[in-house]
């Protein structure tokens, strides 16, 4: 069954479009990762699924119209909207209290036990905590809550590479069971790569790729051309070329591995180097009109 | 479990179910009124602390009345005032206290972003709004209520100790204070004045909370002055000042005729008061005020 469904989803701000009639679709149990660049219309497509802002064309998740049913959807969705959004005032053990108090999936137990495992004080208020505690505890609370779609808006912004890190741990050891949906969107791509099991490039409100990381793998391949043989490589239409420390790298999609290994070292590319592919040569190309 | 099985036991496995639906349409009610006192303290610190106050000064005029060997009801500065002055101050610091609460009530959760992580949560807008709105109408009145008749009693206690062996009949004190009567009247006026008949006040300061993209108190104060003000240009008329005085002076105002002796929430009995067409056109008002605001805290995000 598809946990998200959207079909011909658009969304204008003014006289600005943040989403230019997208159509995607997210079986349940996926990690997704949304790319792009600021501005792309990433969050405009998470808060239209988590029917924070109304849209035009059709969108179903879990099966309800996020923008009419949000707080039946709302037992089932959880989200992790930005850092920070963690009220300043209040105390841990309040927070504990309240969700415990409104959400029927809340396993405070469970909350309590995750927290026991930080230097998080259940009597302390949240602006005496950490930038990274208070991702913790927006973690723990999230961990407890038996949802089926988590949606997760650049949820490590501003952590230590040891917060991140444990972040992504925790997420898929303790949480992810393969049952769940993970949407994520970050600018910290890299430390994605291993996790996620489909990605989506958005552009200027528009998806450019989406694809599963099996896909991903086996159609981008990137090659470091032996300084002979680039000519040749060329001749192969690659996607993207970028000079590294005077060696060439080309960025191939859908070409045979084998014909590839003749050139150079063959490897997968990573996610961050075919956005700049994919997206970077949109981008050149939307330069290139405007002249 | 076997409902369908037994017809019978329908009736009652329905008002069972309408009883289960009842109370988890109250829960998030429940707690996020109780998030609002964690969040706001003044709610019962401000009513708490003038009443502290007023009983410091109160302390002070008992021992002087005392001293001057005054019978403290007849005294002109004697109990009498102090029994009228301190539930003025206390239902006053919770009207002022309401009033600010209102206005940062939609506005400040949309500042600090913290509407984000209220908004991940299964709490309706229209339980959140209404769970706001109860502050006002419903809890400000019942702690200034407790803390009024508290401060009453404390009055008496503090004055039947300085006074006793003075000759003064304390009994007679506890007699003329009609302590057992007055609250009646307080609790009385604290549900018809400042739960139903300011409500479309309250409902107004927690929409422009709601609306406001800075500074609710401006946007709040100001269009009511611009509005008479062009309107007194306009036709040299002052109706909207009048509503407006209507609003905040009640209807016992009117009622109370020249008798200006005559406290206006005595003069408020429940026939007059309930066909008054004011409280309806206000409540209505209140009401249409609080469907907008549910519309907005909807579709608004943080600032």
């Amino acid at each position: 069954m598809a946990c998200i469904e959207a079909r011909g989803l658009h969304k204008a701000f003014g006289t600005t479009v943040a989403l230019d009639s997208i159509d995607f679709r997210v079986e349940e149990g996926r990690i997704l990762g949304i790319i792009g660049p600021n501005g792309a219309g990433k969050t405009t497509a998470l808060n239209a699924v988590l029917g924070l802002i109304p849209y035009q064309g059709e969108l179903r998740v879990l099966g309800r119209d996020p923008w009419k049913e949000r707080n039946l959807l709302m037992r089932d969705v959880c989200f992790i909207a930005d850092v920070a959004v963690l009220p300043r005032w209040i105390r841990v053990s309040q927070v504990l209290d309240f969700v415990a108090g409104v959400h029927p999936r809340f396993d405070r137990a469970k909350a309590e036990d995750f927290l026991s495992q930080t230097s998080i004080g259940l009597d302390r208020k949240v602006k005496h905590l950490s930038k990274g505690m208070v991702v913790q505890l927006h973690l723990a609370l999230v961990m407890a809550i038996d949802a089926r779609l988590l949606v997760l808006d650049e949820p490590t912004l501003g952590l230590d590479i040891l917060f991140r890190k444990q972040f992504y741990d925790s997420l898929l050891n303790d949480y992810f069971d393969r049952s769940r949906t993970i949407l994520v969107t970050t600018h910290q791509v890299e430390e994605l790569q291993h996790i996620l099991t489909d990605l989506m490039f958005i552009d200027r409100g528009r998806v450019v790729l989406s694809c599963s990381m099996e896909e991903f793998e086996a159609r981008y391949l990137e090659v470091t051309v032996n300084p002979d043989q680039v000519a040749s490589a060329r001749a192969l239409k690659p996607i993207y070329e970028r000079q590294v420390f005077g060696r060439t790298i080309l960025t191939f999609d859908r070409v045979e591995r084998g014909r590839l290994l003749q050139l150079g070292e063959v490897h997968t590319p990573s996610i961050a180097d075919l956005f700049v592919a994919v997206v970077g040569n949109r981008a050149g190309m939307a330069q290139g009109a405007a002249r | 479990m076997n409902t369908q099985s037994n017809p019978a036991s329908e009736p009652f496995s329905e008002s069972r179910s309408f009883a289960i639906a009842v109370v988890n349409a109250a829960r998030p009610v429940y707690w996020s009124i109780r998030r609002e006192l964690w969040e706001n303290r003044s709610i019962y610190i401000a009513p708490v602390a003038a009443a502290v106050l007023f009983l410091c000064g109160s302390l002070i005029s008992i021992v002087r009345l005392r001293l001057r060997m005054e019978d403290p009801w007849k005294s002109p500065h004697g109990l009498m005032d102090q029994y009228e002055l301190a539930p003025a101050l206390i239902m006053g610091t919770a009207l002022i206290v309401g009033v600010f609460y209102c206005l940062d009530a939609l506005y400040g959760e949309r500042r600090d972003r913290s509407i984000l992580f209220w908004k991940s949560l299964p709490v309706s807008d229209v339980a959140a709004v209404l769970s706001k709105l109860a502050v006002p109408i419903a809890i400000l009145p019942l702690i200034s209520f407790v803390i009024t008749v508290a401060t009453e009693f404390t009055i008496l206690v503090l004055s039947s100790v300085v006074f006793a062996g003075s000759g003064v009949n304390i009994a007679g004190l506890w007699a003329q204070s009609s302590f057992f009567r007055l609250p009646a009247i307080w609790l009385y006026h604290l549900v018809t004045v400042h739960g139903l008949w300011y409500a479309p006040i309250y409902a107004w300061l927690l929409m422009v909370s709601a609306w406001a993209p800075r500074a609710p108190f401006l946007w709040a104060f100001l269009p009511p002055f611009v509005v008479w003000g062009a309107e007194k240009i306009a036709f040299n008329t002052s109706y909207f000042l009048g509503i407006l005085q209507y609003r905040l002076l009640g209807p016992g105002a009117g009622m109370a005729g020249n008798d200006h002796s005559e406290d206006f929430a005595t003069t408020l009995i429940p026939h007059h008061f309930l066909s008054t067409p004011g409280l309806w056109t206000g409540l209505a008002l209140a009401t249409a005020f609080l469907f907008i605001t549910v519309r907005l805290r909807r579709s608004r995000g943080p600032i």
